[in-house]
């Protein structure tokens, strides 16, 4: 059965209220006097009746209500992101050398109570590398030369990051990328530790000469600063090796710049 | 005061536009029938909504929202072309005015349609640019104006993706119901 040709569009309009009251009773009148109408306004229905089914609604997965929380900074996910499996929130926290030790514990308390501007920016650093790792946009400018990357740089931000090869410590440089991180365009710098990935995000600024490590969200923050720059670096590689990047970095960077300590 | 308004806006923005995570997932997951892809779409729309969020003003919050998934939806198709899925790449662009005279007749439609265990198979079967039409008005209740803004297509073509949309889902129905014939 088929509608009046005339009135097939009629009947959709119908179904979605979409129809002023006159036209609406007129063409319910039709209906009721035509049955190859009728039949096909039934349908219809009927059809709305079976998509108006709950289980065709599909309810997004908390963990991902959690993870787009944490991206705008609303909770704090350490303690209220459920563990969400392979991202490793539950894992057990590892301690670095004897160099971090206590003091460092101390330190991560004061960071992670207050939930402020910096858990903000945490979660921002945490989001970033969640997303280079998701959405194949880990690399703008893939390349493990450095003097391909730093140049790459140039024009796109107002500071030159340095991007340098750290494979002798284990760390080779798959490349960079712009990312926008505590509200300006910051660098980030891929490199890569076995099958690891870590992000390096640098942009002038302060920061800790020690660096301060603080686990979110089943990630290895590790923040310090170095040669006028702040650095944060975003990983699941255990914290030792952390440790080990960002002192063959800090080296790298002073064999650069012998004036700048 | 910085911190203070940074927690107002963001407890605006899970009041205006957070509430609509479902209806962000839900389109995301039929319109890419890949539940990982889905959430990773949703969660960069949601990215974007809340960078973008200071030049909201007002308005559907939830038509913006659906229209960020929709353009993710989009790249993600375009981005996964030579992977051959099904004519998803053919989800029309911003503001076209295509006659869908691509899409299949409900012959043809429903020859490829013999697998569809029930009816959430069958959406997903739908073509594109006729599922998420059927979506927005179905699962989401928007009026046809809405649903133009939403998918860049003038009104009459919403109603005549929705048409067919139906026509091809009751086709299927149909035979379901009553076997072969017909």
């Amino acid at each position: 059965m088929t509608a009046c040709p005339d009135k097939a569009d009629l009947l959709h309009g119908l179904l979605d209220n979409e129809l002023d009251a006159a036209h609406a009773r007129e063409l319910e009148a039709h209906i009721a006097a035509c049955p190859a109408c009728a039949e096909v306004w039934a349908e219809m229905r009927a059809l709305r009746a079976a998509l108006a089914d709950p289980g065709l609604r599909p309810k997004a997965p908390a963990a991902l209500r959690a993870r787009i929380l944490a991206d705008i900074g609303a909770v704090d996910p350490p303690r209220t992101v459920p563990p969400m499996a392979g991202r490793g929130s539950s894992r057990l926290r590892r301690w670095g050398g004897a160099g971090v030790g206590l003091a460092v514990a101390a330190s991560l308390l004061l960071m992670v109570a207050p939930f402020g501007e910096d858990g903000k920016l945490e979660g921002e650093l945490v989001a970033g590398h969640v997303r280079s790792l998701q959405a194949q946009h880990l690399l703008d400018v893939p390349t493990s030369d450095h003097h391909t990357v730093k140049p790459w740089f140039a024009g796109k931000l107002d500071y030159s990051p340095p991007a340098l090869e750290l494979a002798a410590a284990g760390f080779p440089l798959q490349g960079g990328r712009l990312d926008y991180m505590a509200g300006r365009p910051v660098a980030a710098l891929v490199y890569r530790h076995g099958a690891h990935v870590l992000n390096l995000y640098v942009w002038p600024g302060d920061g800790p000469r020690q660096p301060d490590f603080q686990d979110r969200d089943g990630y290895i923050l590790m923040h310090w600063r170095t040669g006028g720059m702040t650095y944060w670096a975003v990983s699941d590689v255990g914290e030792e090796e952390m440790h080990a990047f960002a002192t063959a970095l800090t080296q790298a960077v002073s064999a650069q710049n012998p004036s700048k300590p | 005061m910085r911190g203070d308004e940074t927690a107002d806006r963001t407890r605006r923005f899970q009041d205006q536009v957070l509430i609509h995570l479902d209806a962000a997932y839900g389109l995301a997951r039929y319109m890419t029938r890949d539940a990982v892809a889905a959430e990773d779409i949703v969660q960069d729309a949601f990215l974007r909504a809340h960078r973008a969020f200071d030049g909201f003003r007002g308005g559907d919050a939830r038509a913006w929202l659906l229209t960020i998934v929709r353009n993710n939806v989009r790249s993600w198709a375009a981005a996964r072309r030579d992977r051959a899925e099904q004519a998803l790449e053919s989800l029309p662009g911003q503001g076209a005015d295509v006659p869908d005279a691509d899409a299949p007749t409900p012959e043809d439609w429903l020859a490829a349609q013999e697998d569809a265990a029930d009816l959430r198979a069958l959406i997903e079967g739908l073509p594109p640019a006729f599922r998420e039409t059927l979506l927005l008005r179905e699962m989401e209740e928007m009026s046809y104006r809405d649903i133009a803004a939403v998918t860049g297509a003038p009104v009459g073509t919403v109603m005549s993706r929705l048409a067919r949309a139906r026509d091809l889902l009751a086709a299927a129905w149909r035979r379901r119901e009553f076997g072969e014939k017909r």
